[in-house]
This record gives C-alpha cells, structure tokens and sequence, in this order.
C-alpha cells in the first residue's frame, strides 16, 4: 500500500513545490466549496461543459489560455529571479531543469495554442456568416481533450514529479536513463491528448471553411483572420500526426523499452530531432499566422481603410506555409549533419523572411494611407511591427548556419524566439482579445488602462529580452542554472529579471482591467462600438446562440461586408426569417474525454489495468455514440423573431 | 438533417452528410501523414538491427501474400457494398459488408499468426530499433482494420435496425473510404517493407 503511494511521491520536493500543493489542494477545495454554495453544477453543465455552442467553446478555451499565461509566467519569473543574481541557490539544477521545461510546453501548447483557438472558435463562423462550425459535438470533444492534456500536464509537479529534459525532450536525454521520474511519461501522454484534440480542431476549422461560408463569400472574399485561420489549420492536420507519431515511439521507448531513439540496439536518437521539429517547426507557424490575421483586422480598422495588398497577403501566408516544412533542420545546424544540408535549410529559412517582409510592408502602406485612431488594440500592433522586426532580423542571423556556431544553445537564440513570438503571437492574442471584449461579454475594457497596459508590456519586454541578445553574444548559455560572478552576465542579468517583473506588473493590470471594466463600463455600446468592418460586427451584442437570424448575402460586397453595408448600402441580410436548426448538446464528449485523462495518467505510471479499461470506456462511449441518434432541434421562425424584436427594443444591435 | 437533394446519391443527400465526407477525407490527409512518418522512420531505422535479425531473415512470403489477397478482395467486397447500397438493397449491402469485415476478421488472424512467429524467431519489439519500427508500422495498421471490425459491426446493427437512409448511407460511405484508404497502406507496407526487405 505504501508502495502504491510512493509511486506518487514528487522524487525532488522542495518549500516551493509543498507550498504549490498547498495552494493547489485549497484552491480546489474553495473551487468546489463556491460551485456548491451558488448552486452552480447544473449552470455549469448544462451551459458550458455540455455545450456545442461554438462561442461559448471558444471563451472556455480563452479561460484556459489566460490562467496557463499566469502559470508560465510565473515559471518565466522564477528562472529570471533564479538567474538574477550569481550563485543563486533559489532553485537547484533540477528545479531550474524542471521549471524551464514547463515553462516552454505551458507557454506554445497550454497557452497560446488554446489563445489561437479561442479566435478560431469564436471569429471563424462569425466571420463566414455560419451559424457554427462544420461538426459542432466533435468541436466540444476537442475542447475536453485538449483540456484534459492540459491537466494531466500540469499535475505532474505535484504528482510523480515534471518532466525535466526540456520542451523538446531530445533523446537520449529523455529515455529512461537519464530522466528517471516519471516526468517525461507525462510530457509524452499529455501532448498526445491534447494533440488530439487540435487535431480535431484542425478538421473541424477546414470542413467549416470550405463548406460553410455564406452566399456570395469566395475565398478571395474571406476576411484576413479566417483566411489565416484555414492556412493555421491546415497546417495543424499536416503536422500534427507526425507529433503523434513521435510522441508514440517516445511513449513506447519509455515504458516498453522499444528501441527507436535507445543508445544502444540500432535506435537513433537524431530521429526524435527530426520528428519533432518537422512537427515543431510548423507549430511555430500555427501561432503566428493567425497572429497575422488578428493584426491585419486590427490595422485595418484604426487605419480606418481597407487592408492593403489583400492578394498579396493571402498568397504569402500559403507560401509561409510551405516553407514552414522545409525548414526544420535549422533547429540542430551544429549537430553534425553537414555542410550542405545545413546551406539548403539556411537558405530556406532566409526565403522565409521574404512573405514575412512582404506583410509587414502591406500592414505599413496601410497605416501610411490611413487615418490612424490609436486605440488599444492598434497601440499593441503599432508596438508590434518594430519589435518583431527586430525579432526577424535576429532571426535571418540565426539562419546562418555558419554563424550558428556562435549563436548555438546560448541566450541569444532564447532572445530571438521570445522577440518573435511575445510581439508577435502574444501582443496579437492581446490586440485581439481586447478587440472583441465588446462583442464577447457586451461592455468594452477601459481604454486608459489597456493603453497603459500596453507601454509597461513593452518596456518591460525591451528590458528582458534586450540584455540576453549581449549575454548570448558573450557566451551565457541557456539551460544554465547559475553562474559565477566573474563571467560578466550579472548586471544584464538583473536587468532581464527587472524586466520580467514590469511584465508581470502589465499582465496584473490586465487582470485588473477586466475587473475593473466588468464593474465601471456602460452597458449601452451596441454591436458595432469599433467602427469595424468584417461581418463578426453585423450581428447582435450579445450574440444570439445563431449567430445571424438571416444567414448574410455577401455576393455585392468585398472582404468587408460589414463596411459595405455601412457605408455603400450593400444589403446583406436578404430574405425573412425562417426556422432555424442548431445541435444539442452533449455530455458524452466530457465523459469520454475523462477517460482519456485517466487512461493517461494511468500509463504514465505504468497501472496498465487501468489503462485497459479506460480504453474499454472510451470504445464503449465511442459505440454509444455510433448508436445514437440525434439530429438536433429546430428553433421555430415565430421564436426567432421574438428574440430580434428583443434586441431592437433594446437598441443593442443594427 | 437539412435539405434533402434526390439527384445524388443517398450518401450526399444532405448538407450534414456532405460536411462529414468532406471532413473525413481531411482526417484521410492526416492519416497519410501518420503512416508517412511511420514509413520514413521506418525506412531511417530499417537497416539498424543491432545484435537483431534483418528483414529478409525473418520475413515470410505466404503469410504475407495471404493478408495481401484477403484485404485487397475485401476492398472490392466493400466496394460492391456501397454499389449495392447505391441500389437500394440493404440485404445486398448487409451482405457484402458482412464479407467485408469477415475477410478483415482474416485478415487479423494472419497478422496475429505472424507476430508470433516474429516474436519466436527472436524479433520481438524491443528487439532492435528495426524491429521496433516494423512492429510498431504494422501494428498501426493492424489496430487500424481491427477498429475498422468494431466500427463496421456498428454500422451494420444501424443498417439492420434502420434500413437505408441518408444517415446509415453516409456512415456506410465513410466506412467505406476508411477500408478502402486501409488497403492502400498496405499496398505500401507489401512493396515497401515486405518486397524490398527480401530482395
């Protein structure tokens, strides 16, 4: 019985780690305790971990997103705080392996994957004029899966210890030898879950893309966020199975001592590399395409024109998506594969920054011919387009491959990656999150504060990843959990971790900015308080659950219906009002997504009893379901006009 | 449900079916992609056999010309399932469908005769990195036809229960790709693996 328990046991527990426990255990309990007390289960059931509602699916994801940015910005802070000063002892090697390990899976895959999601979810249908995605049941079940990878992941640190041989988990580092908890067995079995679930979300986005748009709507008439959306998805459904695949053998190596990546029997540790990177190095486009999309609706907008380039635009985000698989090999130039596979893969990463130039430019003649209004969301993409240059010049640096040889492992490449994707995806996700508050939870986040938000991210950004570009240079290794005085990095070192501090002082003022617009701002903005153009903005504030009463007509508009109807009188909503015919929700999908969570956590203690009959339960639901008939319900025309007559009354809407 | 539109076929009379066989071709697109990293690590690792046996020590050719007849002759029976189906006739679909999952059924059995035989001949999984990567590529396959038995059994209770409508046709329909998507990968696992492994 003991035994059974010790299996449990996190192997390296530290003050830190028993104070997290505890935090964790009462915040559950409190969690539980105001659920109870409200009397909110069957609110939460029925309306949110049931539902098909692509909207509401979408704001579950955004909640994901904004508590897994807290929990990797809090190990950000802990490494800068560890690193601030020389020989630091307020994490030991291991933590510090630990921490920067999770940090990197939370961050790409629990933070911004489910951030990118959450616009896929709630702005594609709006924007095509559907009434929700393609598969709405298998929409839900993603969501679960990727929320149940999520926890599995992050209950590792206080159950059977984290992974700890970093977010890539390169061989034969990660084979039981060297990483002996069950960490990495986590690190396998959660991203396998999770990646799932995108998976399913990738189809899902494809199908209702290319089959659901409304009348009249082309492709080169979508709008630029579901253009980069159907680029991102499609490349989610090339790539991920290669990460199932890896991840599999991974699995199998470490608990059934297969012997693809071992040392000794044939295996090939270099193969984990390629595998992993041919799915890393297109996840990195994942997140920053959509990114693309969310800014090129953002300065569309406060440039007050039309986005400029629009052909162009489309076309280099197909031809980024090319070249993002051909380019993976730039992630081990000094591993020894030669010299001319690293020119060919030098030369295809450098051709990517030319579709990335040619937006960055279309996004400038925008501005340069617009009437620029400096709202929050145009503040975080006008801090956008100098930082992430800068980041994609760094970039063409590191595609050297000569030059890589200096730049190799060091605080420089961690720079560089940060310099792209925080400017990039996360000032995006931000841009747009504040964006479409309004049309989310009808009142608009205080200007004032999200302007003041936006300068203290980015002074605290410069101040954190500036000074590793020079510790790089000089030679600061990254990975490394402390060093002497005498190598020369502790000043700029102090100044990264003043850095973090100011940006974790930017994410509380968002934190607060929520609240403090949920309690101060009016009620009374309508549905169009942007001024905006695409035709996520001709429906109501709130939106009803289908989208539009009349599906739209966008044969007489361009890309921005909305506008068009604005401003030329384009008529969109022809027609009158008929039934209309929505899914129902569904339970079935949480209860086998649960059983995947155990199934999980069971393999990655090896109870492979349990894993068998979690996987009996999750065949049994998969039969249930193949038996089931359901065809949803219709919302009878008379109801529907109701609810418009409704809203006109209220005056929240067009 | 949607429209109905009679000018199609059953499997294609509605918006909802038209949105699944669209969006299962798009998983077909990440299944080849699944069974194309197999078959690349495959290929990376194939001549990595460590203490262990090579390919053409261990592979067998009647066995192996068995599973090859019985699952193409089970993606012309499932072919002739939707053909039936087209016509009308669910005694003819339930039939064919009936032959189909019986030869994927022995299909099963031969592989399962064959991984014995590996494992007694000293090329268990954990054997070598090559045997890992043979094992693991042809067990994907397997688990694949073997879930397609389980799926298959499903749809035929439907057929039964239900007759054929524009649900059960769809689901047929898709069925139907999934095998037939099957029998291509094969087609690449007997050239590419077995073929070559023993030349």
């Amino acid at each position: 019985m003991s035994e059974f328990f010790a299996q449990f046991a996190v192997p390296h527990p530290s003050t830190l780690i028993y104070i997290a426990m505890a935090s964790i255990v009462l915040g559950s309990i409190a969690l539980v305790a105001i659920v109870t007390y409200f009397k909110l289960w069957g609110y939460l059931w029925r309306e949110w971990i049931t539902t098909v509602d692509h909207k509401k699916i979408g704001i579950m994801y955004l909640i994901t997103a904004l508590v897994m940015l807290f929990r990797g910005g809090v190990d950000a802070v802990m490494m800068r705080l560890q690193l601030a000063v020389p020989d630091n002892g307020f994490l030991d090697a291991q933590h510090y392996n630990e921490v920067f390990t999770t940090h990197g899976v939370v961050m790409i895959l629990f933070m911004a994957m489910p951030f990118i999601t959450f616009f896929f979810n709630f702005l594609v249908p709006l924007q095509i004029g559907a009434r929700d995605v393609a598969f709405p049941r298998l929409n839900n079940l993603a969501f679960w899966l990727f929320f149940m990878g999520m926890g599995l992941f992050n209950i590792s640190f206080i159950v059977g210890g984290s992974p700890d041989a970093g977010w890539t988990s390169y061989f034969p580092l990660a084979d039981n030898e060297f990483s002996t908890s069950v960490g990495t067995n986590y690190y396998m079995l959660a991203l396998q879950i999770a990646g799932l679930g995108t998976l399913m979300t990738g189809i899902n986005f494809i199908t209702t893309i290319m089959k659901m748009r409304a009348p009249g709507m082309t492709l080169f008439k979508m709008p630029m966020f579901t253009w980069s959306a159907l680029i991102a998805n499609l490349i989610i459904v090339f790539a991920f199975p290669v990460l199932t695949v890896a991840l599999a053998m991974g699995t199998m190596d470490r608990l059934w001592d297969t012997k693809f990546f071992a040392i000794g029997d044939g295996g090939m540790d270099m193969l984990w590399a390629n595998l992993f990177w041919v799915w890393g190095h297109p996840e990195v486009y994942i997140l920053i395409l959509p990114a693309f999309g969310i800014f090129s609706e953002v300065i569309s907008t406060f440039a007050r024109r039309n986005l400029y380039g629009y052909t162009s635009m489309v076309w280099s985000m197909i031809l980024i998506s090319v070249f993002s698989f051909a380019v993976w090999t730039h992630h081990f130039f000094t591993m020894g594969q030669g010299a001319f596979t690293n020119s060919i893969f030098s030369i295809t990463t450098m051709a990517i920054a030319i579709p990335t130039g040619v937006k960055i430019f279309n996004w400038l003649f925008t501005l340069y011919k617009g009437k620029i209004v400096v709202t929050t969301p145009m503040l975080y993409a006008l801090h956008f387009i100098p930082l992430f240059t800068l980041g994609g010049v760094t970039g063409v640096m590191l595609a050297m491959s000569a030059a890589d040889y200096q730049y190799h492992n060091t605080m420089f490449l961690v720079a560089h990656f940060h310099n792209v994707i925080i400017p990039g995806v996360v000032y995006a996700m931000l841009a747009g999150l504040t964006f479409y508050w309004p049309k989310m939870f009808g009142f608009m986040l205080n200007e004032r504060l999200g302007k003041a938000t936006v300068w203290v991210m980015s002074i605290g950004f410069v101040l954190s990843f500036i000074p590793m570009y020079i510790t790089g240079l000089d030679g600061q290794a990254r990975r490394m959990y402390t060093y002497s005085d005498a190598a020369g990095f502790s000043t700029l070192n102090m100044v990264s971790f003043v850095g973090a501090g100011i940006m974790s002082v930017s994410f509380l003022m968002l934190v607060w900015n929520i609240w403090y617009s949920f309690k101060n701002s009016p009620r009374d903005i309508g549905s169009d308080p942007w001024d905006a153009r695409g035709l996520e903005w001709a429906t109501h504030t709130p939106i009803p659950h289908y989208n539009f009463a009349i599906t739209p007509d966008v044969t007489d508009a361009t890309s921005e219906a909305f506008w068009d109807s604005k401003k030329n009188g384009v008529k969109l909503f022809k027609g009158e009002i008929k039934d209309i015919h929505m899914p129902n929700n569904s339970g079935q999908t949480f209860i086998l997504s649960v059983f995947f969570f155990i199934g999980g956590f069971a393999l990655v203690f090896s109870m492979f009893t349990l894993a068998i009959i979690s996987l009996i339960g999750i065949l049994a639901c998969m039969g249930y379901r193949s038996l089931e008939d359901d065809h949803g319900y219709h919302i009878h025309k008379e109801e529907v006009e109701l609810i418009e007559k409704k809203y006109e009354k209220e005056g929240g809407a067009k | 449900m949607g429209k109905v539109n009679n000018n199609v076929p059953l499997e294609y009379s509605t918006e909802e079916n038209n949105l699944k066989i669209f969006g299962f071709w798009t998983f077909l697109g990440a299944e080849i992609m699944l069974f194309g990293t197999l078959f690349a690590s495959y290929f990376v690792l194939e001549g990595r056999t460590g203490n262990g046996p090579t390919g053409a020590e261990i592979f067998e050719i009647g066995p192996v010309l068995a599973e090859t007849f019985i699952l193409l002759a089970s993606s012309f029976t499932i072919g002739l399932a939707i053909h039936a189906m087209r016509l009308g006739s669910k005694k003819a679909t339930l039939s064919f469908m009936g032959i189909t999952l019986f030869l994927g059924a022995a299909f099963i059995s031969v592989e399962i005769y064959e991984f014995v035989h590996y494992v007694h001949v000293g090329a268990g999984i954990t054997t070598s990195a090559f045997t890992s990567a043979l094992l693991t590529t042809l067990g994907t396959h397997g688990l694949h036809v073997t879930f397609g038995l389980f799926w298959g059994i499903f749809i035929m209770i439907q057929i039964a229960k239900r007759g054929l409508n524009a649900v059960t046709a769809g689901k047929t329909f898709v069925f139907s790709l999934y095998w037939h998507f099957l029998d291509v990968v094969w087609i690449f696992i007997f050239s590419f693996i077995y073929l070559k492994g023993m030349m």
